[in-house]
């Protein structure tokens, strides 16, 4: 049902250009079926992450594009053309690994030429090219050592200008920072973007981390389970997340079960399982249809705490502070409410709340800052 | 070692005993652990070769006959033509079974490394090893009964009509059975190093454009290359000293310098001061080529540039 929704998203796509597309693409290995039915659409030039917890296939589905894998079923088009039977070698793509798997026998210069080697480029274009590469990843004094000479951040940078040298179609990239400590992390982020934005080309990425996925993408695509959950922009899948799993994946949520008991003024009004009324606004990805099970999501920042009754009673529910905790610019609160349901609040640490631990509060919020989910 | 080292800024005054006196405390624990297989080593390999340099050091002795004379007699006898013509046909042999040992087991160990069902691979490699465990006599008796005028191969062959070939007590002989012997050795060792081949690697290249045979010389030939070395070194070095093959199969044309040495000592000529004299250039040959085993033999593919 997911997949239906994010096709009907709209978006002038009929006359983008494609670099990849998957056409209901599965994949299994000894009958275990890692890939189920992957339908995608990765725009000309966009910054595209695939994105799901450690294990849900994003390798794999990788490794169908970049041709070191065959689809059990289903096909794999880069710029239109099918990619079925087409060998790795052939294909107008370049990885970046996941441990980078460069060649410990050759330089730093001979593992960026080593493509431009093998399509018998010109001795002064190698020269040019791989010393251009070279500049681009700030690697310039490094192109006589040795893999084995190099730090994790260096190796990464020389894996990267080994697959850009050749101006592939599509970068492919495995968890490209994912070996790399944070702050290097964070400046590699920098630079990936940076390089992303002045070349032009296409990128491919796979990650679990969300922070890296949403500040680098143009799009994402949230993976779960050998399937795609939801395609959107960060923006879109932050705010108008459209499964529980994606709510909960993406940053931090609190969900609610329940049912739908009226459509009043053109909102839900959702009894959860615990007893809890819910006012919810409609979501419009569902076109009018209503559920009958939904997950309620409210991001924890969205929620706000007071001591004293407010006066708007809507989504308004009575608790206590179990639990204070100060992340610098933010405090984070765990409240739990009359009905049991435990509740995590996140406010800036300007409003800090003077409440005693097990102290009586209430927490409110805008029917328009939650959301309901299909389960 | 290191554990039993002050630093000299926390016990700068505890320092009584002199520098040698320490020098010496601290040799006293590689001593111990080199101790016994260094007695072995002095019994059974330092001690019999200083006696065969003793040895070659006298002119034409032979059994029974009193020690005398004294000089270099023997190693500028070796100089002369047909004896340097021997040791240049065992390095011939040596080195062409070498060869053909790398090219037939190049294929079999990448086969059982790479492509083999990962299961099956220790299954393979135990048959591929099994003829070690024979007698190298046994088996060159048996490439006796195959390769003879009579034998199998020449039977197999006019049953079909072909011609007969007479390859028995010539050099070819040689080559075949010694490549046969050394091959395991080289199955083993390439394949020890191909089972490291780090994978990825092959498909990096083949991501870079790389075809299977490109991938093949510009990737798994280089980084399995101590291996490669490694694998040729063993085998020459076991080719140059081996005595059984060239005499069983190679007939009196494939004189080699193990069947020289046998000769001067066992054999008609007895010239045990000769004999020593080859002897000591033999283990001199064969100490290079085990000195440049250990340097390159056991070295990762990263720092062999
Ligand atoms: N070559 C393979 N043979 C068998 N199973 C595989 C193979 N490659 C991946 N898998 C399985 O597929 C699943 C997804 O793997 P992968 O795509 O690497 O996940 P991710 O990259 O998202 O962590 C895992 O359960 C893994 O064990
Ligand atoms: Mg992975």
């Amino acid at each position: 049902m997911s997949q239906t929704a994010m096709q009907n998203r709209p978006v002038a796509e009929t006359n983008t250009r494609f670099d990849v597309e998957l056409r209901k693409v599965f994949k299994v290995f000894n009958g275990e079926t890692v890939v189920r039915g992957i339908d995608l659409n990765i725009r000309q030039g966009e910054f595209f992450s695939i994105l799901g917890p450690s294990g849900c296939g994003k390798t794999t589905t990788l490794r169908l594009i970049a041709g070191f894998e065959e689809p059990s079923a289903g096909e794999v088009l880069i710029r239109g053309r099918s990619m079925s039977g087409v060998p790795a070698y052939r294909r107008p793509v370049n990885t970046v690994f996941q441990s980078y798997a460069l060649f410990g026998h050759l330089s730093v210069w001979e593992n960026i030429a080593f493509g431009l080697r093998i399509k018998r480029q010109s001795k002064a274009e190698i020269q040019k090219r791989v010393q251009e590469s070279l500049r681009l990843v700030k690697m310039e004094q490094f192109a006589r050592r040795y893999p084995a000479q190099l730090s994790g951040g260096q190796q990464q940078r020389v894996a990267l200008a080994r697959a850009l040298v050749n101006q592939p179609t599509v970068v492919l990239l495995d968890e490209p920072l994912g070996a790399l400590d944070l702050k290097l992390r964070k400046e590699m982020q920098v630079e990936l973007s940076t390089l992303h934005k002045n070349l032009g080309v296409t990128f491919v990425m796979v990650t679990h981390d969300q922070e890296e996925a949403l500040s680098l993408s143009d799009r994402i695509a949230v993976m779960h389970d050998g399937k795609l959950e939801q395609i959107g922009t960060p923006n879109q899948i932050y705010d108008y997340p459209q499964t529980p799993f994606v709510a909960d994946f993406i940053g931090d949520t609190n969900l609610f079960k329940g049912r739908i008991e009226t459509t009043d003024y053109g909102m839900w009004q959702v009894r959860t399982e615990r007893g809890l009324r819910i006012l919810v606004k409609p979501t419009e990805s569902l076109n009018g249809s209503m559920p009958n099970q939904v997950v309620v999501s409210v991001r924890p920042e969205k929620i706000q705490l007071s001591l004293e009754k407010p006066s708007s009673p809507i989504n308004c529910f009575e608790g206590r502070l179990m639990h204070t905790m100060y992340l610098g610019t933010h405090v984070h609160y765990l409240v739990e409410l009359l009905s049991g349901d435990r509740l995590t609040v996140l406010q800036p640490n300007r409003a800090k709340l003077a409440a005693e631990p097990d102290s009586p509060l209430y927490i409110y919020w805008a029917e328009t800052d939650c959301l309901a989910l299909t389960a | 070692m290191s554990t039993s080292t002050p630093t000299p800024s926390v016990v700068p005054k505890a320092k009584v005993s002199p520098r040698w006196q320490q020098k010496l405390g601290h040799l006293v624990g590689p001593l111990v652990l080199l101790g016994p297989p260094g007695v072995w080593l002095l019994l059974l390999l330092v001690i019999p070769t200083l006696l065969i340099f003793q040895l070659s050091l006298i002119p034409g002795i032979r059994p029974g006959q009193p020690m005398d004379g004294f000089g270099f007699g023997n190693y500028l006898n070796i100089l002369q033509p047909i004896y340097l013509q021997v040791i240049w046909r065992s390095v011939f042999f040596a080195l062409g079974s070498t060869v053909l040992t790398l090219l037939l087991g190049f294929p079999v160990a990448y086969w059982i490394a790479l492509m083999a069902p990962k299961r099956w691979q220790n299954l393979l490699l135990v048959g591929f090893v099994l003829p070690l465990w024979t007698s190298s006599l046994l088996r060159a008796y048996a490439w006796i009964t195959i390769l003879r005028p009579t034998g199998v191969l020449n039977s197999f062959l006019s049953t079909f009509g072909l011609p007969t070939l007479d390859l028995l007590n010539r050099s070819s002989a040689v080559f075949i059975g010694m490549s046969y012997s050394f091959l395991p050795y080289m199955v083993l060792v390439l394949y020890a190093s191909l089972e490291k081949l780090d994978k990825r690697l092959l498909e990096a290249a083949a991501d870079l454009g790389a075809s299977a045979p490109q991938t093949f010389w510009k990737v798994t030939v280089p980084q399995t290359l101590p291996g490669i070395a490694a694998g040729c070194l063993l085998v020459f070095i076991a080719g140059l000293g081996d005595f059984v093959v060239p005499e069983l199969l190679g007939g009196a044309s494939s004189m080699t310098v193990s069947r020289l040495i046998y000769n001067q000592f066992l054999g008609a000529t007895r010239n045990w001061g000769l004999g020593s004299g080859l002897s000591m250039v033999l283990i001199l040959a064969v100490s290079i080529a085990i000195a440049l085993l250990i340097k390159y033999g056991d070295r990762d593919p990263e720092s062999f540039s």
